[in-house]
């Protein structure tokens, strides 16, 4: 049982992760997801200066709101302040970091508090977080509710704004000319973006999620050159990620976190060379196909 | 010279834009008539793209007003369209030519809703004008530069407004290419809409375009073209780029030649 808990809140945790993935990478703002796990931490320490308690509901919280304005400093910069975006990403989760450090080593350097403890979760614990009915009933792991639930509004999301966050990716200055909102829309998928880090990184931890944003969608963005194909090929990968990085895991009998990124990357790598349209080898057989002298 | 016009389809009102605080574009004032295919020329960095950009409220104005149809932008957006450069997209996108032209129909779908069957045909109608029917399903990133703008003209055509701006539609099309791209634009102009449009080349200017607005950061002139198409004006325009103005004032001989035979 405990095996099909780890690897289901792995499935959805990169379901989730890679459908937002496909438009981040598209947008070219990859490492946003990166970003936020770091830029939140400010909003932890406030947090928890302001309610004085270690609570993860609370830490949540003050996380969410952080990863939103993270969100909304890098758009800033980068229209505002003319700056390229992935400059702006630097820029601003490095000094909402460091202001994360100042205020610890200021107000609560007596309290063990960091990243750690909200943000660096560990999917092997998946199984030991239980929800209990106050009945006393067990209703099975805290974590696959939340990131379930987290799922289904993420696919909500995708499937009701689907044309919407589609032409805003593809082509911001048309989608503004004919009335469609990209400010609206592109804050929309950043805070999308922002509670699934968040509900995540406490779920399976900080390298799993930011591998599982990145690597699947840009594994299926080189076996298709159709976008909603690229949505289920992330889907499906994601999944087979779950599933071979668990068993990876339990055979070398290490990190199951690091197993499924590892395997994330595996499949990028075999789609890079495999690939029929954009791989290596496809691409090296065509241009000996195009050799004049190749008989 | 600037020629105003009643009941104008776009009416501009001391329009001031900048970037950084260096003027593009300083207190330009002109309506354009309805109908009229609208060829806007002047020298890099004169703020051809950015009176366009302005116009549609895609990027910040410092002063002044724009008036669409005698409304308010917001008012009346769904009846614009726009063309923008081919380059200001990315074509590795995974996306096939009839997805891009289908995004046309957005704007009238609204919120929430999928495309119909009526899009799509509106759509496929569109790649037809454009002859690129057989190209339909084609990744746009197999599209050579001349197919990407025609794509882009569907996309507007599918969308069926009353005023088009377009930025560059003929910048990297061959001259078949151009030559379709126009008789699409005189048509279109012929419907009774109104089409502006960012023009490089000089040379085609008398040809294409039946009403012109020349720019250097000030508008130098806007009105019909055999009233503003004079060398005295595209020297101000132009003003100082002495080998270029060589260029025009023979292409201002070749061109009277055949307004001479005709009276």
């Amino acid at each position: 049982m405990d095996t099909l808990y780890i690897i289901s809140t792995g499935a959805i945790v990169a379901i989730t992760c890679g459908v937002l993935g496909c438009y981040l990478i598209l947008k070219k703002m990859a490492m946003v997801g990166d970003a936020i796990s770091h830029a939140v931490l400010p909003g932890i320490v406030i947090a928890f200066l302001l309610s004085g308690s270690r609570d993860s509901v609370t830490m949540l919280l003050g996380a969410g709101i952080l990863g939103v304005l993270t969100t909304f400093l890098i758009e800033f910069f980068h229209t505002k302040g003319s700056l390229q975006s992935d400059a702006s990403i630097g820029v601003t989760f490095t000094w909402l970091f460091a202001l994360g450090v100042i205020l610890i080593s200021m107000y609560a350097g007596d309290v063990d508090l960091d990243q750690d403890c909200v943000l660096h979760g560990e999917i092997a614990y998946v199984p030991l977080d239980l929800w209990i009915l106050p009945n006393g009933s067990i209703m099975g792991p805290r974590t696959l509710y939340i990131s379930g639930f987290v799922l289904i509004l993420v696919l909500l999301f995708v499937i009701i704004g689907y044309k919407e966050l589609y032409i805003t990716t593809f082509d911001p200055a048309f989608a503004s000319a004919i009335g469609i909102s990209t400010v609206l829309w592109h804050y929309l998928l950043m805070g999308a973006v922002s509670l699934t880090t968040v509900a995540s990184f406490e779920s399976v931890g900080a390298i799993l999620v930011v591998s599982l944003l990145i690597a699947p969608p840009a594994t299926a963005y080189l076996l298709t050159e159709n976008f909603k194909k690229m949505l289920w090929l992330t889907a499906f990968t994601g999944m087979l990620v779950s599933i071979l990085g668990y068993y990876l895991a339990v055979w070398i009998d290490g990190s199951i976190a690091g197993a499924m990124s590892s395997v994330a990357g595996l499949f990028f790598l075999l789609a890079l060379i495999f690939s029929p349209s954009e791989g290596i080898i496809a691409k090296k057989l065509r241009q000996q196909k195009l050799q004049p002298n190749n008989s | 010279m600037i020629v105003n016009v009643e009941n104008p389809v776009l009416e501009i009102h001391d329009l001031t834009v900048t970037y950084s605080r260096k003027p593009v574009l300083w207190g330009v004032d002109l309506t354009l008539p309805k109908g009229s295919l609208v060829g806007i020329i002047g020298p890099n960095g004169a703020g051809k793209s950015t009176l366009i950009k302005a116009a549609m409220d895609l990027i910040p104005k410092s002063s002044g007003w724009v008036e669409i149809f005698g409304e308010d932008l917001k008012k009346v957006r769904k009846k614009i369209s726009y063309v923008p450069q081919r380059e200001s997209v990315d074509w590795d996108f995974p996306a096939s030519v009839r997805d891009v032209v289908v995004m046309g129909r957005y704007a009238d779908i609204g919120l929430f809703k999928r495309p119909r069957k009526a899009d799509y045909e509106a759509a496929d109608y569109a790649l037809k004008q454009v002859k690129l029917s057989e190209f339909s399903n084609r990744q746009i990133s197999q599209l050579s530069g001349g197919q990407q703008q025609r794509v882009f003209l569907a996309r507007a055509l599918a969308q069926q407004a009353d005023l088009y701006f377009m930025d560059e539609p003929f910048a990297g099309v061959d001259a078949a290419t151009e030559k379709a791209i126009i008789n699409i634009l005189k048509q279109m102009s012929e419907q009774g809409k109104t089409v502006v449009v960012v023009h490089h080349d000089l040379q085609t200017v008398t040809k294409y375009f039946d009403w012109l607005v020349q720019l250097n950061t000030r508008l130098v002139a806007s009105g019909p073209i055999e009233q503003v198409f004079t060398q005295e004006l595209l020297q101000e325009t132009y003003g100082g780029k002495l080998t270029l103005l060589s260029d025009v004032s023979t292409l201002m001989h070749t061109q009277q030649l055949p307004v001479r035979d005709k009276t």
